[in-house]
């Protein structure tokens, strides 16, 4: 069995224990023939957040990061698995307790051009949520909105604007306004700066952690790119086909990491420094598709360790605790790469 | 057609041409309003249809008889003239007359039947595919039904099971009959727009089913519905006129094209002024509503529709 | 010096926007020499103009509403690439001149086999029988690490992953040995690890086939990993060019200073790890507008009048003449590199 985090001090403003979705494979012709194999998307995660502290949930794509968000916030239902925000388990509210609760959690997307409404001005997306918990209307939501859009860093004038007339980076700017409007404590951030350029990459990153001070919020990061989860993470979570393979605080992690898929990973990493060049870790073969994951260990296929042998074939390895606060899911380690 | 006559159908030509300049001023603005225009019948279209809605709406003035009017039984059948602008009928009623109040029933029936067609289309369309599994699939097949039935012979029966058949009824059947393919075009927009991450904020800021589909998905949708709207009036239209050349559709003497048609068919080949012109009325404003829908499906194409705003100007 | 292999002189590459929003000059006036044998990286962020640099080199700039301006100097080989008839392009293209994409699914057809694909180069430029460009896709497939080649060639590109793609678009490529190979983001689209395994062959491709790369990224860190050269643009210009350990222990433009000073990296010490990162502040400016005298001073902390008045030349930076050029006033005004309060 897998262990759970061990409740950091004070206690966890989220907690996850044993989520699972698996999404159905699809059907032959016509919905007749045998069903392909189910895509387990997040298998078995369990995680922890403290209070004002983030989260970063990296991997690449396939490993169910994505999904995990979505999951937590039941914007996917999942299949198993107890989620846990401020004492409250999610699972079990209905619908209207549910509303009230979606407005202590929210979501940030990945995709700027896609994760606002065409037809919508940015007044109208920002007061909607406002109109739905009866939070504020008319004027008075008049006054939020532009207030909002202050403490992202926009011209409140950018309130009658519609989506097409702004770019990657105002939208971006949008989408954390929009979920900031009802208060939330705890921020789902899917990719926030994947598709916007460098320059202002830089800018919204450091907007997030000013808004992490200013308002006390607890943030789930979710990205590809280690660098920038380097950068605002408190503690590092590594998804490889859903499960979670290592996990530990942030300077841990890199510096010493644990599991011979991060110590590839951060070794793929293209570093801006010419003379920092290292002899880099090139895995072999393709990510395998998480409808079909190897047998035994889920990184086996891959792994470039010396030592590995026939139980990592056979034998799953449980993400145990190497070191205080550190896991990983291997059977080396102790004797890391 | 006395002097007032013809200055109210001159005047209808100019507040027709008027309202098309005044259109295309403004929604060139936008980048859809230009691919509209850019169509060449676009403007011709909409032109015919503006003239054909002003002189329904004017009617009484532009018309000078009323449409019931026989001027003279005993001398029927006159060729056009300066005082019958089209001639008249076999049963000696001013052709040009009943053409203008026939356009009001005509293009009233096409599009209320149309509205009928389109409401019921998209909230079929847009359960259908918001809520799926069983709903969805209980809809479709349903939707299945609808399509592979044959539309004219239903038509046929549920009239003839009416003496004389009320003009609502005729309207509601016709649109009854007709928003099958509309909810498969709506159904497919929704399957697609509902999993975009503007419609799922939505639901993560706490939207209910109703406010996700009315404020998010169906504004976006609008495009698909709009198009076939403006194609299937045609077809309505055409519909009507053949239930009404057949006698089963706008019961006499209130003027439809279709029963105008029917009117003057026996007299074809010595009055032909009677059947030809309604004939040529439905024909234009039918292609007139196809240009229409043509132009706007490249207007509203959601492909061009993110080439609006986005970074640089298609440098990278 | 060793004669450069392809050299661009004072390219424009202007777009015509519909409905008074006016002329996109998308690439205004970029200069630089590819040598034979290196990899030259252009770096830049979106909307700089370095995409429509490497289609305007092979003229696949769909026209309208691009244009080439006349003026404008591509030399390959000896021989000027703009003036070509359209038989002659095509001998080149492909062939001696070589190019691969961003999004490798759009850019293989989904209806033929790889194995066609790479063939199809081979038999439309060397004249060889079928049999013989499909001994040679096969080669080529092995050449670029796909595991049972023989089996392979014969599959379509859905049925293969990202990478896997990515490697069938460098065969394509490679299968004529071209002397210069055109890589327009090739591993924007693919996971990390994938990345690095792409980099690596490329890498090694170009040592055993001696041909030079042109390397378009947004990434700092491939380019600083994969380039010995690299060219900076901004907004359709070149602002800083240089050996790439010059660049990057010696950045002289500020927007290459500030793109540097911004990016998260992975070998950031601990402490700065978690304050904030100095950003670029503003936006990158339409290429409908350029902004008047130098184009970025409307971001940078240094500018001062003569920023705003005048559009600075590529100035050379010392060093040998021509290794190092820089576009801004800096250079001529050392003592203004001080940042405004």
């Amino acid at each position: 069995m897998t262990a759970s985090a061990p409740a950091p001090a004070p206690s966890p403003l989220v907690d996850v224990q044993g989520l699972v979705k698996h999404f159905p494979g699809e059907r032959g012709l016509f919905g007749l023939g045998r069903p392909r194999a189910a895509v387990r998307a997040v298998d078995d995660v369990s995680f922890a957040i403290a209070p004002g502290q983030t989260l970063g949930l990296v991997g690449e794509s396939g490993c169910g990061k994505s999904t995990v968000g979505r999951t937590m916030l039941r914007l996917i239902e999942p299949d198993r698995g107890r989620v846990t925000i401020d004492g409250q388990d999610v699972g079990a509210l209905k619908a209207r307790a549910l509303r009230a609760l979606r407005r202590r959690m929210q979501i940030v997307f990945q995709d700027p051009y896609g994760s606002l409404n065409p037809r919508m001005t940015v007044r109208q997306m920002l007061a909607e949520p406002l109109a739905i918990h009866g939070i504020a209307r008319g004027a008075d939501a008049g006054q939020r909105v532009a207030a909002l859009l202050e403490e992202v860093g926009l011209d409140p004038s950018f309130a009658a604007s519609y989506a097409h007339e702004l770019s990657g980076g105002q939208r971006q700017r949008v989408g954390i306004a929009r979920a900031l409007s009802v208060e939330p404590q705890f921020l789902v951030l899917d990719e926030p700066v994947s598709a916007l350029d460098v320059s202002v990459q830089a800018q919204v990153l450091n907007l997030l952690t000013d808004l992490q001070q200013r308002r006390r919020l607890t943030y789930l990061f979710i990205a590809h790119d280690l660098a920038v989860v380097k950068h605002i993470a408190d503690h590092v979570a590594v998804m490889y086909l859903g499960k979670i393979i290592e996990r530990a605080p942030a300077p841990a992690l890199y510096a010493r990491p644990r599991h011979p898929y991060t110590t590839s990973l951060l070794s793929a990493v293209p570093v801006p420094d010419p003379k920092a060049q290292h002899e880099r870790i090139v895995l072999a073969g393709e990510v395998p598709s998480p409808a079909h994951p190897p047998s035994g260990c889920p990184f086996h296929p891959r792994c470039p360790h010396p030592r590995k042998n026939d139980r990592c074939r056979t034998d799953p390895p449980p993400l145990r605790e190497i070191a205080p606060g550190q896991l990983a899911a291997c059977h080396f380690a102790e004797d890391p790469l | 057609m006395n002097v007032g006559n013809w200055l109210a159908l001159g005047g209808a030509a100019i507040v027709a041409l008027a309202a098309v300049a005044a259109l295309r001023r403004r929604i060139t603005a936008t980048a859809s309003g230009r691919r509209f225009f850019r169509h060449p019948t676009a403007v011709p279209g909409l032109f015919v249809l503006a003239f054909f809605v002003t002189i329904a709406i004017a009617a009484p003035v532009v018309a000078p008889y009323p449409p019931y009017f026989q001027i003279d039984i005993t001398n029927p059948d006159l060729p056009p003239s300066t005082q019958f602008l089209l001639g008249t009928d076999p049963y000696s009623r001013d052709v040009w007359s009943r053409l203008v109040y026939g356009a009001r029933v005509s293009l009233g029936i096409g599009a209320v039947a149309m509205l009928v067609a389109a409401t019921i289309g998209t909230a079929v369309g847009a359960v259908a595919g918001y809520f799926r599994r069983w709903v969805d699939t209980a809809l479709m097949r349903l939707v299945d039904v609808g399509l592979a039935m044959p539309r004219i012979f239903v038509l046929l029966m549920a009239v003839a099971l009416w003496e004389h058949i009320a003009l609502w009824v005729l309207v509601l059947l016709i649109g009854l009959t007709g928003w099958f393919g509309t909810s498969r075009l709506v159904r497919a927009e929704v399957l697609s727009l509902r999993e975009r991450d503007f419609v799922v904020a939505a639901r993560a800021a706490g939207a209910g089913s109703g406010r996700v589909i009315f404020r998010h998905v169906l504004p976006n949708a609008a495009g698909p519905i709009i198009v076939s709207a403006a194609l299937g009036i045609g077809n309505m239209m055409l519909l009507e006129a053949g239930l009404s050349f057949l006698g089963l559709g706008v019961p006499p003497p209130a003027p439809s094209w279709g029963n105008m048609i029917a009117d003057g068919w026996h007299k074809m080949t010595v009055a032909w002024w009677a059947s030809t012109f309604p004939g040529l009325a439905i024909s234009l404003v039918v292609m007139a509503f196809n240009a229409l829908g043509d132009a706007l499906r490249d207007a509203l194409d959601p492909r061009r529709a993110g080439e609006e705003g986005g970074e640089g100007g298609g440098a990278a | 010096m060793t004669e450069p292999l392809l050299r661009v002189r004072d390219l424009k590459t202007y777009f015509v926007t519909e409905h008074g929003s006016g002329t996109a000059r998308a690439v205004d006036g970029v200069t630089f020499d590819v040598l034979p044998g290196e990899t030259l990286g252009i770096v830049g962020e979106s909307g700089c103009g370095k995409t429509v640099t490497s289609l305007s080199i092979l003229r696949l700039i769909p026209e309208p509403p691009g244009h080439i301006l006349p003026g404008s100097f591509i030399e390959f080989e000896g021989r000027n690439l703009l003036t070509l008839d359209p038989r002659e392009l095509r001998a080149i293209r492909g062939n001696r001149i070589a190019m691969i994409f961003q999004e490798p699914m759009t850019s293989l057809n989904p209806v033929f086999t790889v194995g066609d694909q790479i063939a199809e180069a081979a038999i439309v430029h060397h004249q060889v029988s079928r049999r013989a460009a499909r001994s040679r896709a096969i080669e080529m497939l092995r050449l670029v690490g796909i595991p049972d080649p023989d089996e392979r060639v014969d599959h379509y590109p859905h049925q293969m992953s990202g990478g896997m793609r990515q490697r069938v678009m460098i065969a394509m490529a490679l299968v004529c040995r071209p002397q210069l190979l055109i890589a327009d983001e090739p591993t924007t689209a693919l996971d990390v690890t994938i990345q690095a395994q792409i980099l690596e062959l490329i890498d090694r491709l170009q040592a055993e086939l001696g041909m030079a790369v042109l390397l378009i990224t947004h990434d700092l860190g491939i380019v600083a990993g994969s380039a010995d050269r690299v060219v900076v643009m901004y907004a359709g210009q070149v602002v800083e060019q240089a050996p790439t350990t010059t660049l990057f222990a010696r950045p002289l433009h500020p927007y290459t200073e500030g793109l540097l000073a911004s990016v998260p990296r992975l070998d950031a010490p601990p402490a700065r790890a978690r304050g904030r990162l100095r950003s670029i502040p503003g936006q990158v400016p339409a290429a409908t507008a350029w902004p008047e005298g130098c184009r970025f001073h409307p971001r940078c902390p240094y500018a001062w009048d003569r920023c705003r008045a005048e559009e600075p030349p590529l100035l050379d930076a010392g060093g040998e003449p021509g290794t190092h050029a820089v576009r801004c006033w800096l250079l001529t005004d050392p003592r203004r590199r001080t940042p405004h309060p």
